[in-house]
């Protein structure tokens, strides 16, 4: 190149070549494009698992301190409705996997169609998760001012619980960390739930820009990544799913 | 395509191209709505400067207030906040993003020959988070700041102060996300914007030096931004995963937030360790003596830095095992620091060395970081530490490593490529004033700091018995030095902007991609994508280039 290698001209080199209009234009080709904004999904999907890694340490510390604490206030959660809230979200992951195959082999009304019911499973997910919150609230197992301590101090008057699992009043000083359990609880599922409303919110987004065609006609990274958030909240919620209801229910 | 060969500047025809990224578009819009990566560095550069500026200020307060032995300038409260309010600006809204954001934003694409960084959107995105948790941290010292220290220490800032932990808090948080983007900017570019014959070991070690700090930024920062979450939950609806008496442990909240603190420094130092790579090379005309070395000795900080965060808790109740283990590896971390250190000095032997600004500041950077660098091994020698702890001594070694190390290493990053960012110089004879004043300054101030910790001066304290007064003094003495001696690059660097040389494409004539190109750059930074066919800092290279030219005019002469 000559001394100067700087040409300086404001056409660059997409005037001359045929590119689709989604390729951004300090990208190559389309594969690169693609393939940048998927490792950065990966890479943020990283940073959010140490973010929730945060708390699960603290679960585990815990945990392992307060074991009878944790064992009597996890009692309180109701097996069944995790369980469905898990059948939901699994659901919602296949409906949302539909959608990316949809985008992917440019069927707009099915990727519509998914997209919808995705949102509408994840709705149905809060709504679950709503009627558990006020549960809490009605028992005062809410952490904070108004926490009752009755439930694990004298089991029997929770007759539901202490119906199905004939809990033994805990020690004050040990039943005072079901507090932490809660407070673990609420940080968890509703750091969860926060990240399932953004998820609702991009829904919206997606549904309104897939009626008018954008994601079926080849450029369907936006949905893909969406996906890929999508199911890695739903992982998470397997994991609080297992921690929170299902480990050492019995004692 | 075509290969990019390294030229020497024509002076005979130097002016400002009339097409670069500055001249491209105009209007306030243009530049609050660019995606251009070496627009939002300079937003960067200008936000940046703003929020030193403040935590500067708030510095020589303190030192003001600590020139006599009695709390007489401010009552103790307001001592505490200016000196939380220094370190919550200087760390999370200076230092953090300092190198990375303005010089790595800059640099980073023009390194690797792409024309941005792989996503511009989300680059412009974590400028608008910097900015508003900076708007935020102003609005907390405007309606009357925070006490707690720049750690947040609980249950001090869950239970027991009444001042704004919420908002520095959520401004903390939002910086952070900041960072966390930034890095995940350049971790992805990294790995998928190289030109054709950029090859990982071919990359300029500035690049190195970011992708370690980049995987840092990633990996540690959500880390922080749970244990606020979780400090604001417990503030305001008192859950209680912090607080003794529910059984929380407040040292779980030491262990999250140094999780992310610890690395921290690492992410504000290799940055400006990345900027000495290509000063000390480029101002010895050498290659980087064991580039490799210092390639891996970057990610070698980067993983060891992740497994030293305990030795910030050595008095703080932590078991003595774990001390044990922690020292031993805090002094592991001392291991690769000083390949850098070696390596740089090596590269200096039989360089043909000169002492533009850059290479002032690279020097100062290389004592004092060294110096800094050696009283951490100190720090990490658990006995050493549990008498010097929370003693001055503990500030002495970080402003030797943050402000006599990164602070140095801006300030030769921003010289050395002043040129290419404005196509204009700095005054040379003022600039290198400046930098002998910033060292000068610099030693006045943090030595007898040393000496202080040694004596037994506690940190945080408006107050300290009088015979602490002299070095006290002198301290405060050197601090206006060092004021003097941060203003003077302003004033020039501005002056500049209008007033200075045309600078050409290659001043330097280094080897790096981005001075192969014109200054300041197009907005697509290169016309035709480039091919890298040399290893990075190839001046031997260069050399018969350049004799190679010269010969072949002796030809054309004599025919």
């Amino acid at each position: 190149m000559p001394d100067s290698p700087v040409i300086v001209h404001g056409a660059s080199e997409a005037d001359h070549h045929e590119h689709p209009a989604y390729l951004r234009h300090h990208f190559e080709s389309v594969e690169q494009q693609a393939d940048a904004a998927g490792f950065a999904m990966w890479l943020f999907l990283v940073t959010e698992v140490m973010f929730f890694g945060g708390m699960f340490t603290a679960y585990l510390i815990y945990r392992n301190w307060y074991y009878p604490a944790f064992v009597a206030a996890s009692h309180q959660l109701d097996v069944r409705w995790g369980t469905l809230n898990t059948l939901v979200l699994i659901i919602s992951s296949f409906t949302m996997a539909m959608g990316v195959w949809c985008a992917e082999t440019r069927r707009k009304k099915g990727l519509v169609l998914c997209l919808m019911l995705t949102m509408i499973l994840g709705l149905g997910f809060l709504g679950i998760k709503s009627i558990e919150y006020s549960e809490k609230i009605e028992k005062h197992h809410v952490p904070g001012f108004h926490y009752s301590l009755q439930s694990f101090t004298d089991p029997q008057s929770d007759s539901a619980v202490y119906a199905e699992y004939h809990d033994k009043p805990l020690p004050l000083d040990m039943a005072r960390h079901t507090e932490i359990y809660f407070s673990l609880y609420f940080a968890l599922t509703g750091m969860h739930a926060l990240h399932m409303i953004i998820g609702i919110a991009i829904l919206g987004f997606m549904i309104f820009r897939a009626q008018a065609g954008a994601y079926t006609s080849g450029h369907v990274t936006f949905v893909e990544n969406f996906g890929l958030y999508w199911h890695f909240v739903d992982v998470i919620w397997i994991y609080l799913f297992a921690l929170l209801y299902l480990i050492s229910r019995h004692q | 395509m075509s290969a990019t060969i390294v030229s020497l500047p024509d002076q005979s025809t130097a002016r400002i191209p009339k097409m670069n990224y500055l001249s491209k578009e105009n209007g306030l819009l243009s530049w609050l709505l660019t995606g251009d990566h070496k627009r939002i560095a300079i937003l960067y550069l200008i936000s940046l400067s703003f929020f030193f500026f403040i935590g500067g200020a708030l510095a020589g307060l303190i030192r003001l207030e600590l020139l006599t032995p009695q709390a007489d300038l401010m009552a103790t409260d307001t001592y505490n906040k200016v000196f939380t309010m220094h370190g919550v600006i200087m760390i999370f809204f200076f230092l953090v993003p300092s190198v990375p954001a303005t010089l790595g934003n800059f640099l980073i694409p023009l390194m690797i020959g792409a024309k941005d960084l792989a996503l511009p959107k989300v680059n412009l995105l974590s400028w608008y988070l910097y900015i508003a948790g900076g708007t935020l941290a102003i609005y907390t010292m405007a309606t009357g700041g925070v006490d707690t220290g720049w750690t947040f220490t609980t249950p001090l800032s869950t239970h027991y102060v009444n001042t704004n932990v919420l908002t520095t808090g959520l401004a903390v948080f939002i910086a952070g996300f900041s960072s966390i983007f930034t890095g995940l900017n350049f971790i992805v570019t990294i790995h998928k914007m190289r030109c054709p014959g950029m090859t990982w070991f071919r990359l300029p070690l500035f690049v190195w030096a970011h992708y370690a700090a980049s995987i840092l930024m990633v990996l540690a920062t959500p880390v922080v931004a749970i244990a606020i979450v979780l400090v604001a939950l417990e503030r305001t609806l008192g859950i209680g995963v912090f607080d003794p008496t529910k059984g929380g442990d407040p040292l779980l909240f030491q262990h999250l937030f140094w999780f992310y603190s610890h690395p921290a420094v690492y992410i504000m130092i290799l940055p400006g360790m990345g900027v000495i790579s290509e000063t000390i090379s480029t101002f010895s005309r050498k290659r980087v003596f064991g580039y490799t070395a210092v390639a891996f000795s970057s990610v070698a900080i980067a993983v060891f830095g992740f497994f030293v965060w305990a030795h910030h808790m050595f008095i703080m109740g932590i078991s003595n095992y774990a001390v044990l283990v922690f020292s031993l590896l805090t002094m592991l971390v001392a291991v690769p620091s000083a390949i850098k250190i070696f390596n740089w000095t090596f590269t200096l032997y039989k360089g043909s060395i000169t002492f533009e600004t850059p290479m002032l500041y690279t020097f100062g950077f290389m004592g004092l970081f060294t110096i800094g660098g050696l009283t951490g091994v100190f720090l990490g020698t658990s006995g050493t530490d549990i008498h010097l702890t929370e003693t001055y001594f503990i500030v002495a070694h970080f402003h030797f490593v943050m402000v006599g190390g990164m602070l140095m290493a801006f300030l030769a990053g921003i010289h050395f490529w002043w040129p290419k960012m404005t196509g204009r110089m700095y005054p040379e004879k003022i600039s290198q004033l400046a930098a002998v004043i910033t060292f000068i300054g610099f030693n006045f101030t943090f030595f007898p700091q040393f000496i202080l910790g040694t004596l037994g001066m506690p940190r945080r304290y408006a107050s300290y018995p009088p015979e602490f007064q002299v070095l006290n003094v002198f301290s405060t003495a050197g601090a206006t030095i060092l004021g003097v001696g941060y203003l003077l690059p302003v004033l020039y660097l501005t002056w500049s902007l209008k007033y200075g040389a045309i600078a050409g494409n290659n001043p330097w004539q280094a080897t790096g991609l981005e001075w192969q190109i014109q200054s300041p750059p197009l907005t697509e930074n290169f016309t035709v994508t480039p091919i890298m066919d040399h290893e990075a800092y190839d001046y031997e290279w260069l050399e018969n280039q350049n004799l190679a030219k010269e010969k072949s005019k002796e030809v054309t002469h004599a025919g």
